[in-house]
């Protein structure tokens, strides 16, 4: 097994009186996709969202335990949490393309990050829109608001959009849900060849997908994990009960 | 399944009525003040002030009124719009972790809004006599500023609510800072609502008078400074209305149809502003 690149360690969230995630431990491993997987509301977003510490934004979250990224607890570090975000490339479920046009879609994280040089945005854009197999779609029409777009090709501008940010992470709330068959091979085959350089982690529903792409399965229930491993070990020598009861699913 | 059909009926005749009823106050509103004022809407009339005192003098126009009430209302839309958008992109952006804490901004700011703005006058006029200052167009400027600022914000407010979620989570999670947010994405994308905001507001300032009352006061002349007093179009309505001389008279309804135009050009351009920066916006 390689190194571990994130690790979560005694890790509650609360939502007021709800307790969301009860103790969670786990390694996630480099370069690799994990696969979070459990029936609806188990919650597999609530843990990726306490990965980049969106829980910060609702009213009553109380995270407590560690997340350590490369060492660091990103829960007690003094590091800004910008800079902690700027990792992590966000996949949420459904696309939320920037209020601007294509181009500036992809530009925004370079901006942010001030680099501004024209030449510069112009050789980036068109390096991450081929990156995410979109360059030939709109090479032609780079100013046109991103909301012309198709989903299918939102979610692959939104992927483009997040890797600009040059992440090391890549959290992906099931980012093939709202597409057709097609579009999500193709995000699909992005991700087998993305992990060669990030360390992604998908939530899906799909058994069938998670066995495709996984390298490490993360089985949650009702808020805690029930079991994980490595994708062979996990699809064809379940441990637990509730996985087993779970993996049946995958037949009918 | 007959019943139903008459229930149908029934609504869609009561909501052809309220709609012809509605119109026709309007057309009726309109058409008054139009047949009253359009005949003494010269050239003159709208290019020369009064002369001889705006109570008693035959001759002149209300350029000065017109030109007050411009000043009067770009100047306090333009201030509460650059203070007003920080506070609504703070409740929206920097405070989207505290739903409560922008709930109760929002209802003291709806109460602020409620205020008749005589109240604003008198307030505005309270203050000046405590610090000496007299009926000026700056006096006047700052308490229309005042009094229009609760509108500007929770105007703005209702567009920067309607953003999604998940368009603050995107942005977050993108490295940026909420400063960032504001001005790139919340901004951009509710352009269209700033610029209902912004012209909601020239209006509320163009045709109020008690807020204008006491602290603009009121003269024949144009200012040329910000401590002269100001003429404004519905104060000259309200002195001149009351005139016993029938070229006063005329002055008043000459003004009346100029704030229509003025309020009717106004909607026109927020419906053109908004169209054309609805390009980008996303559609959720
Ligand atoms: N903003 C919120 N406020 C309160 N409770 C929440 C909030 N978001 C999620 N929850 C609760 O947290 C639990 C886990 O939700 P979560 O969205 O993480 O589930 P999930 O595993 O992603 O489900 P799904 O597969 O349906 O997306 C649920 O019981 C849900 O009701
Ligand atoms: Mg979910």
């Amino acid at each position: 097994m390689n190194s571990t690149k994130i690790h979560l360690s005694k890790l509650d969230l609360h939502y007021g009186k709800q307790h969301i995630l009860k103790n969670i431990e786990s390694e996630i491993p480099e370069k690799k996709i994990t696969v979070i997987l459990g029936p609806s509301g188990c919650g597999k977003t609530s843990l990726l969202r306490c990965m980049n510490r969106l829980t910060d934004l609702h009213p009553d979250a109380h995270l407590s335990g560690k997340i350590l990224i490369d060492g660091t607890d990103i829960l007690s570090s003094n590091e800004d949490i910008t800079n902690i975000r700027k990792m992590m490339g966000l996949l949420a479920q459904r696309p939320y393309p920037l209020p601007m046009n294509i181009f500036n879609n992809v530009a925004y994280g370079l901006r942010i990050s001030g680099r501004k040089k024209k030449k510069y945005l112009h050789h980036r854009v068109e390096h991450y829109l081929k990156l995410v197999n979109l360059w030939d779609e709109v090479k032609d029409r780079l100013h046109d608001p991103a909301v012309a777009l198709s989903i299918g090709q939102q979610q692959r501008l939104c992927l483009a959009r997040g890797l600009a940010v040059d992440p090391q992470i890549i959290l992906a709330d099931e980012p093939t849900s709202a597409l057709d068959p097609q579009s999500s091979q193709a995000i699909e085959e992005k991700f087998m060849e993305l992990k060669e350089a990030y360390t992604i982690v998908i939530v899906t529903h799909i058994l069938r997908q998670a066995k495709r792409i996984a390298d490490y399965v993360i089985f949650m229930y009702m808020g805690e994990v029930i079991e994980q491993g490595p994708v062979n070990e996990f699809f064809e020598n379940p441990k637990q009960e509730k996985t087993k009861e779970y993996l049946k699913g995958m037949f009918y | 399944m007959k019943a139903k059909k008459i229930e149908e009926k029934f609504f869609r005749v009561l909501m052809f009525l309220s709609t012809m009823f509605i119109c026709m106050v309007l057309f009726l509103i309109l058409f008054s003040i139009l047949r009253s004022g359009l005949p003494y809407l010269s050239w003159e009339m709208i290019s020369s002030v009064p002369s001889g005192g705006y109570y008693f003098g035959k001759e002149g126009g209300i350029l000065n009124a017109i030109i007050g009430t411009l000043y009067l209302s770009l100047g306090s839309t333009l201030l509460a719009f650059v203070t007003g958008l920080p506070v609504a992109l703070m409740m929206n952006v920097h405070l989207a972790s505290m739903p409560r804490f922008v709930n109760s901004i929002r209802l003291i700011l709806d109460l602020l809004w409620g205020i008749p703005s005589i109240v604003y006058g008198a307030f505005g006029f309270t203050i000046m006599i405590y610090l000496g200052i007299r009926a000026s167009l700056l006096a006047g400027i700052i308490t229309v500023t005042l009094f229009v600022l609760p509108i500007m914000i929770r105007a703005m407010d209702e567009a920067l609510k309607t953003v999604p979620k998940g368009l603050l989570e995107a942005a977050l999670s993108l490295g940026s800072t909420r400063s960032e947010i504001s001005y790139r994405v919340f901004f951009k994308q509710c352009i269209p609502g700033m610029i209902t905001a912004v012209l909601l507001s020239f209006g509320r300032a163009a045709g109020d008078v008690a807020s204008v009352l006491f602290t603009t006061g009121f003269t024949d002349h144009i200012p040329t400074s910000l401590n002269q007093p100001a003429a404004t179009l519905p104060l000259t309505i309200f002195f001149q209305l009351s005139s016993p001389i029938e070229e006063v008279r005329q002055r008043a309804f000459a003004a009346a149809v100029v704030l229509v135009i003025i309020i009717l050009f106004i909607s026109i351009l927020t419906r053109v502003l908004s169209r054309k920066y609805h390009k980008n916006r996303i559609n959720f």
